[in-house]
């Protein structure tokens, strides 16, 4: 089965650095097979920024994202340039309060941003955040595997602070699946 | 042990040309290569190597012609406009007989163009880029896992053929991150050492002479000028300058077949891909979705030397088609080798050829 | 050993015009590597391009003819990564300020492990005597016609500037100076350059009526200044004649170095 997850959002969010972990979540610690690829623009901060992963429990031979079943949006921006023609059957996690538009397709709010920045104090972890939900939402990764590729890709020191962020996340995407 | 890591191609570059042993590597910031520099600064003086940043793209190459002259393995990492610059430096390590690695990851050309899209637009300037008659190996990857692999190999051959190798990958390879497994160890063929008393510039039985490192008591002097087996100038005799550039090139082109690294599906076939670097995967995933359509696929690790001999294996083949992300650079080679119809796929822009875009292809053959 | 031991007898003759004033430099090096107990196995020799450049193949150690202008990265690779190996320079005017002079001004900021001995002919030689960034304003070469116009570059200030750890200039009429700055050189660690002015009478002289080698020595020897005498000028107050050259030591220091054997 392969799964293509597409993450957008504006440069500085952490949105290749999500990408990069999921990846890492599949190919390291679920044993699956995992393409992580990015579009790289002039500007390192700001801007929409875009990154893409496949996941596929045999070896992914084309290795672009063509049809993202899964979408992770982080700004206004980057919904429009990266979100605005999901397919009926793709299912898009947004930040609610970054975001406004909604698209087509099922999707679900979750404010990682304020909730990174009110419950948890940082606004650097909304994109754990928003990993968290999106592996409860999707279930693309087991969350044992993104919890060992979270902590070996943050800084040393702010580990603890990057677990509990992932963990709200989980909480905030169970409320999602519970609720429907 | 081996082990599993989830890494990119331009980190995968770094470590394959580490465990290959490369000591030194001088190189100058250039996108979509940089990476490779970074990391090579980070690890190498953790292993007694030297990593050096040098003023500019000339130097960076000039700088790891000198280091292989001391005997170590060395490299250097570049795009687009940092190739071209080298180009001078690049016939003289061809007629000096230098063994050393160019990784060039491609993007979008001429000039400054695209420097965050991939592209495979620079295999004709690896060929010909310098000035004068040689001859080269190129080798392509098409995964991070061929980043290492090929990477690695490419220290063997320039050591076995005292020539520089070109590691031609792209922003596509070397940006993207896949799981790849990093082997014990790689193998390791190093240059064979001059015999004392034997001249530094007669090619052995291979047409390759054994390697004077500096410093061993081997007095050798090195020119770019031509110049005879002593590696004395002799630059006005005809009879010379047409034995050394001859055997410049037959060094290696006489190895072709040996040198060649491919992977041949469905030889039977009438319908052929010829790919190299990132378009084989598009052909890989067209033909893993509908099998059992006649197509053939001859995926090119090595490009240059050209293996034409592989070409004729394909015994019933009616049409080659060569998907490429240039405006066909080996399509022009592939229809040199044969009389059969050679459909060129090029693709500008930076992205890789859609798995529908050559299906499409196929569904249009008679 | 002998300093005559150090060449390749198998190359004669060489390629240098009579009266040319780089043989002089050459023999100046020899010398002062020899002084230092270095060795035929643990000496390289690296020039570029030109007729300086021609240097190195006479001389029985390891040597790079390197590309136009490019030899001092190439001795950077070959000392970083073997710094065992004691690396000389040959370069000229055109090979080392024009083309070279990026390579120049890094290389002196790294302050890498060479010693660098420029003969500086005023002149582009092996071409046939164009000018070159070190033609004098007003001197006639077969690509100044009507007397060169553009201002000259000073190579002992630019290496001095640039952060070199040893800078000198003689010419190559004081031979026994020479060889004592290039000694010097040779013995600091980190970049050294020795400037040599140095005749060219087939390229230069004969168009700027020093037809004559002797004219030409003549003319080096006493169109220069020493160092020393500019300060005593200075201190009593005279005036510093603006259209001498300083010769002498110009700096000696110990900055931080690359490429230095540990």
């Amino acid at each position: 089965m392969r799964h293509e997850i597409r993450f957008s959002g504006f440069g500085g969010q952490g949105i290749i650095l999500s990408a990069v972990i999921l990846g890492r979540a599949a190919a390291l610690y679920d044993r699956n097979y995992a393409v992580q690829t990015q579009v790289y623009g002039p500007e390192a901060r700001g801007g929409a920024s875009m990154s893409a992963v496949i996941i596929s429990d045999e070896p992914i031979l084309y290795p672009e994202v063509t049809d993202p079943g899964i979408y992770v949006i982080m700004s206004q921006q980057g919904f429009e340039k990266y979100g605005t023609r999901p397919a009926p059957a793709a299912v898009m996690l947004i930040d609610a309060d970054l975001v406004h538009s909604r698209p087509s397709c099922t999707f679900h709010e979750i404010r990682s941003t304020t909730e990174a920045k009110t419950a948890l104090g940082r606004v650097i972890v909304a994109n754990i955040v928003m990993l968290g939900a999106l592996v409860a939402v999707t279930g693309v990764v087991s969350t044992t595997a993104i919890e060992k590729a979270v902590l070996d890709s943050v800084p040393k020191g702010t580990e603890e602070l990057n677990m509990k962020a992932l963990r709200r996340g989980f909480e905030l995407g169970d409320k999602e699946v519970d609720t429907r | 042990m081996s082990k599993i890591e989830f890494m990119q191609g331009n980190t995968a570059c770094a470590e394959g040309a580490l465990a290959a042993g490369c000591r030194f590597f001088g190189g100058y910031p250039i996108t979509p290569s940089t990476e490779i520099a970074e990391h090579m600064a980070r690890r190498l003086p953790k292993t007694d190597g030297v990593f050096v940043q040098m003023e500019d793209e000339i130097a960076s190459i000039a700088a790891v012609i000198g280091a292989s002259w001391t005997g170590a393995r060395a490299m250097t990492a570049t795009s687009g406009p940092g190739f071209s610059l080298m180009m001078e430096n690049i016939g003289y390590a061809v007629i000096t007989e230098t063994p050393c690695v160019i990784v060039n990851i491609q993007r979008g050309g001429p000039s400054t163009g695209q420097p965050t899209m991939g592209a495979q637009g620079d295999m004709l300037q690896c060929r010909f880029g310098s000035h004068g008659d040689y001859s080269t190996i190129a080798l392509s990857p098409s995964s991070v896992q061929e980043m290492y692999d090929l990477t690695a190999k490419a220290f063997n051959l320039a050591d076995r053929f005292r020539v520089p190798v070109f590691v031609m990958s792209d922003e596509v390879t070397g940006h993207m991150r896949e799981r790849i497994t990093i082997p014990d160890r790689v193998e390791i063929v190093s240059r064979r050492p001059l015999e004392k008393g034997t001249l530094p510039f007669r090619g052995g039985d291979d047409g390759v002479p054994g390697f004077p490192e500096f410093g061993m008591g081997y007095g050798v002097h090195v020119t770019g000028l031509t110049h005879d087996e002593r590696g004395y100038p002799e630059a006005t005799d005809p009879h010379i300058h047409a034995a050394l550039v001859q055997r410049l090139v037959s060094k290696v082109e006489s190895a072709r077949h040996d040198i060649a690294d491919y992977e041949m599906v469905n030889p039977d076939a009438e319908t052929v891909f010829v790919t190299y670097g990132p378009p084989t995967r598009t052909v890989k995933q067209v033909m893993h979705d509908h099998p059992g359509e006649g197509v053939g696929h001859l995926h090119l690790r090595i490009v240059w030397p050209f293996p034409e001999r592989l070409l004729r294996l394909f015994t019933n083949a009616k049409t080659f088609i060569v998907p490429e992300m240039n405006m066909g650079q080996i399509a022009r080679e592939v229809e040199r080798h044969t009389d059969l119809p050679v459909i060129s796929v090029p693709k500008l822009g930076g992205e890789l050829h859609t798995p529908g875009e050559l299906q499409k292809l196929l569904e249009a053959r008679p | 050993m002998s300093f005559e031991d150090w060449f390749r007898e198998d190359r004669l003759p060489h390629i240098y015009c009579t009266g040319c004033g780089n043989g002089t430099v050459i023999n100046c090096t020899l010398e002062a590597v020899e002084q230092m107990g270095w060795t035929v196995d643990d000496t390289v020799f690296i020039s570029g391009i030109g007729c300086s450049s021609r240097a190195p193949g006479y001389i029985k150690t390891d040597s790079l003819h390197t590309t136009h202008g490019r030899a001092l990265a190439f001795a950077t690779g070959v000392k970083l990564a073997n710094p065992r190996l004691h690396v000389v320079v040959f370069t000229g005017d055109g090979d080392l300020a024009a083309i070279g002079g990026n390579h120049f001004i890094h290389a002196c900021r790294r302050n890498i492990d060479l010693t660098v001995v420029c003969m500086n002919n005023m002149i582009y030689g092996m071409t046939g005597g164009q000018g070159s960034p070190c033609t004098p304003v007003g001197a006639i070469s077969t690509t100044t016609p009507y007397g060169a116009a553009e201002p000259v570059f000073d190579l002992s200030e630019l290496a001095v500037t640039a952060g070199a750890n040893y800078v000198a200039r003689w010419t190559s009429y004081h031979v026994r100076e020479l060889t004592k700055a290039v000694q010097a050189g040779l013995e600091t660690p980190g970049f050294s350059f020795i400037e040599a002015l140095t005749q060219c009478p087939t390229a230069y002289g004969r168009r700027n009526k020093l037809r004559q080698v002797s004219d030409m020595v003549q003319y080096l020897r006493t169109s220069v200044i020493l160092v020393q005498k500019i300060q005593r000028m200075r201190e009593r107050g005279e005036p510093v004649p603006e259209d001498k050259i300083p010769v002498g030591e110009f700096v000696r220091r110990n900055r931080p170095a690359m490429g230095v054997q540990k």
